[in-house]
């Protein structure tokens, strides 16, 4: 196999527009022949004679459809034939904006473009098909990949119409479709991607190769922070297949090989004296210790109403905290580099190509537009990556051996040398009136920064993810959610939901005592929070009280709350919003020796338009099933500075002897598309710490449930 | 380094590689078959899962050595025609998300039918239960082997 490289061409520039990138796209990386005529109207789009309609997809496909979900929300508007539809993967480019797959926005922002898209190609192919019969363009309409003259009987392919269309200009507010006019979207469709991977084709970033290239992994102090000393290679050199050794920055050491194996063992014999820097006494305790007594510290408001020191009534407090967690994607960092002096090609398992170029520019000293990153498939993100770690070493070590090679991590290293969640601790507060009912609630998340850590600008002390994920919607009259940023050795990243499941946690949970010290039913007393309708302007979201509610009474329902259970089943319910989306789900439990063990998970979410139910119900299975992993078990911890946790005998995540029956429901709606990925995460903790109060009346405000 | 020969998806294949080499590597680096994943390297996840004379066997703990002269299906193999009744089953499912542990979730489906054409519930969860997914596919899993075995995907 020769090296691919990519390429990407601007031709004829862009063209103001309607929001969407105007720009003419020629193909990367040879999956289309460029021909004569054919019909790339925007940047998403590429329509060939033959009837091949090619959606570029400009996020990264990490499970959660957007290879099938985003060219759906096109072809809608297109009216294609979705059998046509070909899928190309956008790399990093200045094509689409900002890029990044992550905070549940696939589908969200690009909804308008993508369908605008589709909607000025529809347009096109309509007016080149009423000049070619001399018709007026309003008496022609569009189906399954054909412009039909109902009133003369005609009808002709879009395939057959490229050539004509692709001289027209672009309109620039083409009309779009009303939602009772859906074909598509909203239906369920099989995802496109799946045949390839139910037979070994699906290309991963670890399986992109090319002929000659080296293997590589690296040796890391088992510090954290720690620094490369010294090292003795003597022995790594007699490895059969092992190539070179060398050091990356001041914190690695490299291994080249022939081979993934010649690597490996050569990685073994490897002799480092490692400078363990300052971190080497770091424990979990020091570091939940640095959180609790920050909870006194200047903090940030988030959200505020009233006065709460004003409220007058029965007080409760309560302490909630929360762990570290590690992603753990199924498949391990990895990223090809191939640096060639004035250029380096890249192929990533990323959730950001345009971070990743920019990164990879800056480590090994080129411009940016030198590097040219292509994204595979990602076997699994969860928020991990959306670091670019691996890629820039990937592409330090290219350069440092002149060759073309993939840095690989063992699934050791994924745990032990990776970002994570950050530790958080939960001081809560609320005032009852004589009914029980809350007068003052009061929420202070003291949590270190992950942008903060990062060096990304906050905005006046407030980490931006809070933004999407910290709002409190229930109807208190006198509110205070605020924000304690202390500092953490340990390096963090934006875990699947980010700040939102620890915000739920402790909300939830805490209502829940709330209710219980009410004598009321949990529900009930969250439905009386919502009992009117407002809005609730949290930063740049317009939350509503409404759809709260109307989650939570759909989530009751359908899982039969307030009627009997078996004896020894328990329930608990939460809901919680975030990402510009609502969920609720009850959770229902048994006790066996002492333990909790979930048999029934119901989930009730509102994402405004679903666009394709089918990934929908992926989704909330695999929210659910990735926040009871972290709720029962799920926890990072650190001595001497040391990651403790090595692989998925230390690290547990759920198996198939251990799911629960899990039901999905979703609110009927035209509302504006919101994010899916994340906001099913965070009620299931609190739902099932909930279901186990109900259960033993004791209550979990420490996570995870099963500690230790 | 030692000559080996391996029966792989059908046909021979020789090897020069030290026989301490876990099969995961041979097949993925040697004989370029990158159906089957690395996950874990400790046989705890189950993503290198393929078949060693039709028993289902986690290739990063296994030797190479250990699959002289034996008979290895990889996922690129179960079927050397049509799709398995069970990569029929996973399309019809719909299974997959990010894919990643598919290949080897399928391996271990295809071991467990071939010795109990027509498994339980149960059956299925102890037999599928050393496979991790991340995503959590395990309810359409379940639903795609009990569809497999209705069509008969036991043999193959």
């Amino acid at each position: 196999m020769s090296p691919i490289s990519r390429r990407q061409f601007l031709v004829g520039g862009a063209v103001a527009g309607t929001g969407l990138v105007l720009a003419f796209y020629i193909p990367h990386h040879g999956l289309h022949p460029v021909e004569e005529r054919t019909f790339t109207p925007n940047a998403y789009l590429h329509l060939t004679p033959d009837g091949k309609v090619t959606v570029v997809v400009a996020r990264s496909e990490m499970g959660q459809g957007v290879r099938t979900a985003l060219p759906m929300i096109l072809a809608e508007e297109l009216d294609a034939d979705w059998s046509q539809i070909v899928i190309e993967q956008a790399g990093a480019s200045t094509l689409f904006g900002d890029q990044s797959t992550g905070g549940s926005a696939s589908v969200r922002t690009t909804w308008d473009p993508m369908r605008q898209a589709g909607a000025a190609a529809r347009e096109m192919l309509v007016t080149a098909a009423a000049q070619q019969w001399d018709v007026p363009a309003a008496e022609c309409a569009t189906e399954n990949g054909f412009v039909i003259h109902a009133a003369s009987n005609r009808r002709t392919s879009y395939g057959d119409l490229v050539g004509s269309a692709a001289k027209l200009p672009v309109p620039k507010e083409p009309k779009l479709k009303e939602t009772s006019a859906y074909r598509l979207v909203g239906k369920s469709t099989p995802r496109l991607d799946t045949p390839p991977k139910t037979d070994g084709s699906a290309e991963f970033g670890i399986d992109f190769r090319i002929a000659g290239m080296k293997y590589a992994f690296l040796a890391r102090c088992p510090v954290i922070g720690g620094k490369v000393a010294s090292f003795d290679d003597g022995e790594v050199r007699k490895v059969s297949g092992v190539s070179h050794v060398v050091k990356v920055g001041d914190s690695a050491v490299a291994i080249a090989a022939d081979s993934v194996f010649a690597a490996l063992q050569g990685r073994k014999v490897l002799k480092v004296a490692w400078d363990d820097g300052p971190n080497q006494n770091l424990n979990t305790a020091a570091i939940v210790d640095v959180l609790r007594k920050a909870a006194g510290d200047k903090s940030v408001s988030l959200q505020s109403a009233g006065d709460v020191s004003s409220a007058k009534g029965v007080h409760f407090e309560a302490t909630y905290e929360t762990p570290m967690l590690a992603h753990a994607p199924m498949e391990p960092e990895n990223c090809f580099a191939h640096y060639l002096g004035t250029s380096c090609e890249v192929w990533a398992p990323t959730q950001v190509p345009q971070d990743v170029r920019d990164s990879v520019a800056t480590a090994v000293g080129l411009k940016p537009e030198a590097v040219h990153v292509n994204v595979t498939l990602l076997g699994g993100g969860f928020g991990r990556r959306l670091e670019h770690d691996y890629a820039v070493e990937a592409a330090l070590v290219s350069k440092a051996i002149d060759s073309p090679v993939k840095v690989m991590w063992t699934r050791e290293d994924d745990m032990r040398f990776s970002t994570y969640r950050p530790p958080s601790v939960h001081r809560l507060s609320a005032t009852l009136d004589a009914q029980g009912w809350p007068v003052a609630f009061s929420h202070r998340l003291i949590s270190p920064t992950i942008s903060g850590q990062k060096g990304q600008p906050g905005d006046g002390g407030i980490d931006p993810d809070l933004k999407d994920e910290a709002a409190f919607l229930y109807l208190v009259p006198n509110l205070s959610v605020e924000y304690v940023a202390p500092p953490c050795a340990v390096p963090l990243g934006w875990l699947r939901s980010v700040y939102a499941a620890q915000m739920a946690f402790a909300n939830e949970g805490f209502l829940d005592e709330l209710a219980v010290a009410a004598g009321k039913d949990p529900l009930q007393y969250r439905l009386h929070l919502l009992a009117e309708d407002k809005e609730i302007s949290y930063f740049d979201t317009k939350w509503r009280s409404d759809r709260l509610r109307g989650v939570l009474q759909l989530v009751a329902e359908k899982s039969g709350w307030g009627s009997p259970l078996p004896a020894g089943r328990h329930r608990g319910i939460a809901a919680f919003g975030c990402f510009g989306t609502y969920a609720a789900e009850v959770v229902e439990i048994t006790m066996q020796d002492g333990d909790p063990h979930v048999e029934r998970v119901v989930v009730a979410v509102d994402c405004g338009q679903v666009i394709n139910p089918n990934i929908l119900e992926q989704q909330l299975h695999s929210a659910i099933i990735f926040g009871l992993s972290a709720a029962l078990r799920g926890q990072i911890t650190v001595e001497h500075g040391q990651i403790q946790q090595a692989n998925f005998d230390t690290y547990p995540i759920l198996r198939m002897n251990q799911v629960p029956a899990i039901e999905t429901h979703f609110v009927e709606s035209h509302e504006a598309p919101t994010g899916i990925g994340e906001p099913p995460v965070p009620p299931l903790a609190p739902a099932l710490c909930n279901a186990l109060y109900a259960a033993t009346k004791k209550r979990i405000r420490k996570l995870p449930i099963l500690a230790g | 380094m030692s000559e080996i020969t391996l029966r792989v998806n059908g046909g021979e294949r020789k090897i020069d590689v030290p026989a301490d080499t876990p099969l995961l590597w041979v097949v993925r680096d040697t004989l370029d078959l990158t159906g089957t994943k690395y996950g874990c390297g400790a046989g705890l996840c189950g993503a290198c899962t393929v078949h060693l004379d039709g028993e289902a066997v986690r290739s990063c703990v296994t030797p190479v050595s250990a699959a002289a002269g034996k008979t290895v299906t990889t996922i690129e193999g179960l079927s050397q025609s049509a799709p398995h009744p069970l990569q029929q089953a996973w399309i019809a499912e719909d299974v997959p998300q990010c894919g990643y542990c598919q290949s080897g979730q399928i391996m271990q489906a295809a071991a467990l039918l071939l010795k109990t054409p027509h498994p339980s519930e149960q059956e299925v969860i102890d037999a599928m239960t050393g496979n991790l997914c991340r995503c959590g596919t395990y309810h359409r899993i379940r639903r795609a082997i009990q569809r497999a075995a209705s069509t008969g995907g036991g043999g193959r």
